[in-house]
């Protein structure tokens, strides 16, 4: 046993390094792909070589070619130049519902992590309510209480993806609340809400920050189903997820393209912010045990 | 004569798997002005549920905490309550691996500190800051490094400055230096000693360890499972221990061959 040890701690430690190393260059993989998108998004009219929303019904579902790098949908239309246009409602819409949903958990996660007691059971019950709701169908929901468009789908995931945050918040707050240092700023003096927001609040911000990003490839998906269904971004705008609803028809005439483009901009995009997500929560778990 | 911290009959029970724990029972000692208490007991004789108690982290069942003859409420009421009961009584934790705020840099943990409890500024701030590094040997190269960067001595000296800087009565020690190299236990020892001779400020020393409270403490008192077997001057408890448990807790301490 003794004899063993030495070797098994050094073959931890190799395999330690291999996984960084391996881990590293998915980071930025992940990171590059996502910041390419953004950038696609934000300069957009300087990228697409063509209006997103002109027709050309003289040359609907063309292949791939010069004038057309990925080819035209069944009206026409430039698929290059809507794919980048379309990064922009794409992403804006999670956007949105990341930054309400994390506000809306932290304020709700930290009361309850830090007050305890009875005002945690009840808001803990209320959050367990919620997870029974999947974020798409209070999405619909909301669609045909206040209409179409991006709006009603934005607000109803951003309650709907509060509890995720809010739960981790509550426990990493419960989990600090011990900690040796938080006492010490209680016995110095501080103000409960002060230990609270200046002092725990950064040092498990990081951790939100990875949960925050894994969540934005899943609102990226709910709201993509959301356009695809045709109740979220409303036509001629172009958004990956309506991109693949109106390339249906397309599909049954056995021209795919129009439908697996912005398919594997979705995909693509989801997969970088699980990866960079689960990698960053990973790393900041390790630094800290 | 008021005594500086006055402790009388402090009981706190736990339950825990449907037991019910004393983890004090009737806890009562008393600590002059300038003077050092030591309390000794192995893990688990109530002596860090003591401790908490004092500094106001867990609220007895029962008893009172009076300083210079005032009760202190364990729920302190607003900032001037709060800030005044601060002043009062500081502590210093077991662990500096723990205790310190992995993202505060040194002389900034100090200075919030300065920041919370003087109306000093700027340069004047900066200055007592350092002030209070220096009374703990460290300098103006530590004070801008994260805790991590720091040896376990050098951090358990930062939360002996940070604990200064409230400008405090008493200061309590939980198993201040347990976690310490034993040359580094010495260091700081003596550190506590000089600072207790300067500043006159009351020490409460929590340990397992007879010999080191010897070190720091003309008085001590023994518990065991949340009771006070034993109480005297240090010299008499190690020359004639009268209870048979603190004869166990000397047995414990090497000695010379």
């Amino acid at each position: 046993m003794t004899a063993l040890a030495p070797t098994a701690v050094v073959g931890r430690a190799r395999f330690a390094k291999v996984r960084a190393f391996g881990g590293d260059w998915i980071i930025w993989l992940s990171a590059g792909v996502l910041v390419l998108f953004a950038l696609a998004a934000v300069f957009a009219p300087l990228i697409a070589p063509y209006d997103p929303e002109a027709t050309d019904l003289r040359n609907v579902l063309a292949g791939p070619s010069g004038d057309h790098l990925l080819g035209t949908d069944q009206v026409g239309r430039d698929t290059f130049s809507r794919l980048v246009y379309g990064a922009r409602t794409s992403l804006v819409g999670p956007l949105a519902v990341v930054a309400a949903s994390t506000v809306l958990g932290v304020l709700v996660g930290l009361v309850a992590g830090w007050r305890g007691g009875r005002l945690d059971s009840v808001i803990s019950r209320v959050l367990d309510i919620m997870f029974a709701f999947p974020a798409l169908l209070l999405a619909i929901l909301a669609v045909t209480l206040f209409g179409k468009g991006l709006v009603a789908p934005i607000v109803a995931m951003s309650i709907a993806y509060t509890p995720f945050i809010a739960r981790q918040v509550r426990g990493l707050v419960i989990a600090s609340r011990s900690r040796p240092y938080v006492a010490a700023y209680t016995v110095q003096g501080f103000s409960p809400t002060d230990v609270a927001v200046r002092r725990v609040l950064p040092n498990i911000s990081p951790l939100i920050l990875a949960q925050a990003t894994v969540m934005f490839g899943y609102a990226l998906l709910d709201l993509a189903a959301m356009s695809f269904l045709g109740l979220g971004v409303q036509p001629p705008t172009s958004d990956w997820g309506s991109m693949i609803n109106d390339s249906r028809g397309a599909v049954l005439l056995g021209e795919p393209l129009t439908a697996v483009v912005p398919s594997v901009a979705v995909i693509v995009t989801v997969i970088a912010f699980n990866v960079l997500g689960e990698e960053l929560g990973d790393r900041i778990a390790r630094r800290d045990a | 004569m008021t005594a500086l911290l006055e402790v009388e009959d402090l009981c706190k029970t736990y339950r825990a798997h449907g037991h019910e724990v004393a983890a004090a029972s009737a806890v009562s000692f008393r600590l002059e002005e300038g003077g050092s208490l030591g309390i000794v007991g192995e893990s688990g004789s109530g002596k860090t549920t003591t401790a908490r108690m004092v500094v106001g982290l867990e609220r007895p069942d029962s008893g009172r905490i009076v300083f210079r003859g005032q009760e202190l409420s364990s729920r302190p009421r607003g900032r001037s309550e709060r800030l005044e009961r601060a002043r009062a009584i500081q502590i210093v934790f077991q662990d500096p691996y723990l205790s310190l705020d992995p993202r505060v840099a040194v002389g900034a943990a100090v200075e919030q500190v300065v920041k919370l409890h003087t109306k000093l500024a700027g340069a004047d701030r900066r200055r007592r800051v350092l002030d209070l590094l220096g009374q703990v040997g460290l300098g103006e190269r530590e004070a801008g490094t994260l805790p991590r960067r720091l040896s376990g001595g050098q951090r358990q000296r930062v939360a002996i400055a940070r604990a200064l800087a409230v400008g405090p009565a008493v200061l309590v020690l939980d198993e201040a230096v347990s976690a310490l190299d034993v040359s580094v236990q010495a260091q700081v020892l003596n550190l506590l000693t000089d600072i207790r001779e300067l500043t006159g400020v009351g020490l409460l020393f929590i340990s397992h360890d007879l010999a080191v409270v010897r070190y720091v403490c003309d008085e001590a008192l023994v518990m065991r499972s949340g009771e006070v077997v034993e109480r005297g001057s240090t010299a008499q408890l190690l020359s004639a221990p009268q209870h048979a448990y603190t004869r166990v807790l000397l047995d414990a301490i090497p000695r010379p061959a």
